[in-house]
C-alpha cells in the first residue's frame, strides 16, 4: 500500500494561521501519514531567515493579536517551525519552497530556515500531492 | 511503575504525544513509559497513535489537574 498522504499549499505569512501548519504535521506524522508541504508567496516569505520572530497576525483577527501573543509568550507554546521540526525528526516531511515565488523576491535557499528541504516547481509538488488523500490551502 | 516518566504537563496539543513518540523510539520492546499531560486533545489522541503504532495502551489515569497515560512499547 502506498503511503498516506497529508499535502499543504501555505500561501499565508501570518502567525494564527502557520501555527496550524506545524501542529498538523505534527498530528500527520503521529498518525503514520507523510507530508508534503509547499511555500508559496506569503508563506513563503515567513519563512525567510529570521522572520518566524516578527510575524503579523491576520488582519481579520488583529483585535487578538496581542493578546494571542502575550499567552502563547506566557504558555510557552512552540512556535510553528519548532513544531515543524519536531515533526520532522520523527517522521517523513518534506517542505519545499515555490520556485516562481524564490525568482520574483531573488531569494536562494540559503536565505531560508533550515527546515526547507529545497525548491520546486508547481507541477512537481501537485504530481506528490495528487497521489495523496489530502490537500489543505492555508 | 513505569520504566520512564515524560513530565509533559504544561505543554500543549500535539507536544506530549510528540514527545511519547520520540520516548517510545528510544525505548526498548516491552518497556513501559507514562506521560503525565494536561492537554485535553492528548487524552484522545495518545491511544489513537498507540493503536496505529502497534503499541499497548496500559491505562489512562486521571489525576487530580492532570492525566497519566501509560504506553508499552511492543515492536
Amino acid at each position: 500500500m502506498a503511503q498516506e498522504r497529508l499535502s499543504m499549499v501555505v500561501f499565508s505569512g501570518t502567525l494564527d494561521k502557520l501555527m496550524p501548519v506545524g501542529i498538523l504535521a505534527s498530528g500527520a506524522v503521529a498518525m503514520g501519514l507523510e507530508v508534503n508541504i509547499f511555500l508559496t508567496f506569503w508563506g513563503l516569505l515567513a519563512f525567510r531567515k529570521g522572520a518566524a520572530q516578527s510575524l503579523p497576525i491576520s488582519k481579520e483577527y488583529e483585535a487578538m493579536a496581542e493578546q494571542m501573543k502575550q499567552i502563547m509568550a506566557e504558555k510557552k507554546v512552540p512556535s510553528f517551525l519548532d513544531n515543524l521540526r519536531t515533526a520532522k525528526e520523527l517522521g517523513n516531511v518534506k517542505v519545499y519552497a515555490c520556485g516562481m515565488t524564490m525568482d520574483l523576491f531573488g531569494l536562494k535557499l540559503e536565505d531560508l530556515e533550515d527546515v526547507v528541504d529545497g525548491v520546486v516547481g508547481v507541477g512537481e509538488f501537485i504530481t506528490t500531492a495528487k497521489e495523496g488523500k489530502m490537500t489543505l490551502f492555508i | 511503575m513505569a520504566d520512564k516518566v515524560i513530565d509533559a504537563r504544561g505543554s500543549f496539543c500535539p507536544g506530549p504525544m510528540m514527545e511519547l513518540i520520540r520516548a517510545v523510539k528510544e525505548a526498548k520492546v516491552g518497556e513501559t513509559i507514562a506521560v503525565l499531560s494536561t492537554d485535553s486533545g492528548s487524552k484522545r489522541d495518545i491511544p489513537l497513535w498507540v493503536q496505529k503504532a502497534g503499541h499497548e495502551l496500559v491505562g489512562v489515569i486521571e489525576h487530580e489537574g492532570y492525566d497519566e497515560i501509560v504506553v508499552r512499547k511492543l515492536r
